[in-house]
């Protein structure tokens, strides 16, 4: 980046970034590996802007709940290969933006396309059902799920449509013939 | 026995198992890192205290935060109490959450719907 039109290019480029943040009301976006000492520095983060914001303590644990379970999906579920074909596990895209009415925690990964398949029945099944049906499906995995080697115990999306009320927007984009594009939000109503 | 006590932090929550004093207790956030790792000891003492455990056992959770990793772990620690409730123990799970939590209590609901143990919600003021 010596050279000075790229430089120039490149300061444009932040500002339409701070733009486009500002037009989609994001407060916070990171990209990279999700570790558990980054799980703790956004959580707490968001904590004192919400504490900051009088927030409703109801809404301030749902949004805690949520963005915790986002990003253990991704530093437990995500996938992906560098241009040296290098695996490169646990990193994507996470963003939290806010308006009047919502907190909108969105992630984004990378994942095996033999994948797809299985969350996408998962998430489907999760919208098709209401409060008890969820509360069922809860219970359900909880007693029949075992804790995957990563730790994880499969409850996630169940956990969130249940606590946000919600239902969840997702979609798969598809990289090339291996890898898909995972983006998921989810939306937690304020003052609920 | 031996005593278990874990002093909680921001990501882990504080546990107590004291046959002689009779006190069961986790309380706080639970999100550890490794949620196996950290809930192992505890499952493995609950096994030993199984043999020969008090007359009267009450396990209090006081939870102000779980994630899903641990509402697994704590699922065994319920399964356990309720085999030594099976082995005709006395047990008596004890699940105490913050007044205006209805996740928290709902959870307790959960639990207590799953496993066949006595079990007594317990609300209780921040303040």
């Amino acid at each position: 980046m010596d050279d000075k039109v790229d430089i120039k290019d490149f300061l444009e480029f932040v500002y339409s970034f701070y733009k486009t943040m500002k037009d989609h009301e994001v407060t916070l976006v990171y990209e990279g590996e999700v570790t558990h000492q980054i799980t703790k520095a956004f959580t707490s983060l968001t904590e004192t802007n919400m504490e900051a914001d009088e927030e409703g303590p109801s809404t301030q644990k749902k949004v805690f709940h949520v963005m915790v379970e986002c990003l253990q999906n991704i530093s437990k579920h995500a996938e992906t290969v560098d241009v040296n074909d290098l695996k490169k596990d646990g990193r994507g895209i996470f963003m939290l933006s806010k308006n009047v009415d919502s907190y909108n925690i969105t992630t984004g990964n990378v994942l095996n396309k033999s994948k797809v398949d299985q969350i996408r029945g998962m998430l489907e099944k999760i919208n098709s059902l209401d409060k008890d049906g969820l509360k069922m499906l809860y219970k359900q995995q909880i007693k029949e799920g075992r804790l995957s080697n990563k730790g994880g115990a499969g409850l996630g999306f169940i956990d969130i449509a249940k606590k946000t009320g919600n239902k969840l927007f997702y979609n798969f984009l598809s990289i090339n013939d291996e890898y898909s594009f995972f983006v998921f939000t989810s939306k937690i109503s304020r003052n609920n | 026995m031996e005593v278990i006590k874990i002093i909680g932090t921001d990501d882990t929550p504080s546990v107590t198992l004291d046959a002689q004093n009779e006190i069961f207790e986790i309380s706080g956030r639970s999100l550890p890192e490794d949620v196996a790792a950290f809930y192992e000891p505890i499952l493995d003492w609950l096994d030993r205290y199984a043999e020969e455990p008090n007359n009267k056992t009450v396990f209090n959770f006081k939870l102000v935060y779980f994630n899903t990793a641990s509402s697994k772990l704590i699922l065994d620690i319920l399964l356990k109490l309720e085999e030594m409730h099976e082995d005709d123990k006395e047990i008596l799970i004890r699940w105490h959450f913050p007044e205006d939590d209805e996740d928290m209590e709902e959870a307790g609901e959960e639990y207590a719907d799953i496993v066949e143990v006595p079990f007594e919600q317990v609300s209780y003021s921040l303040d």
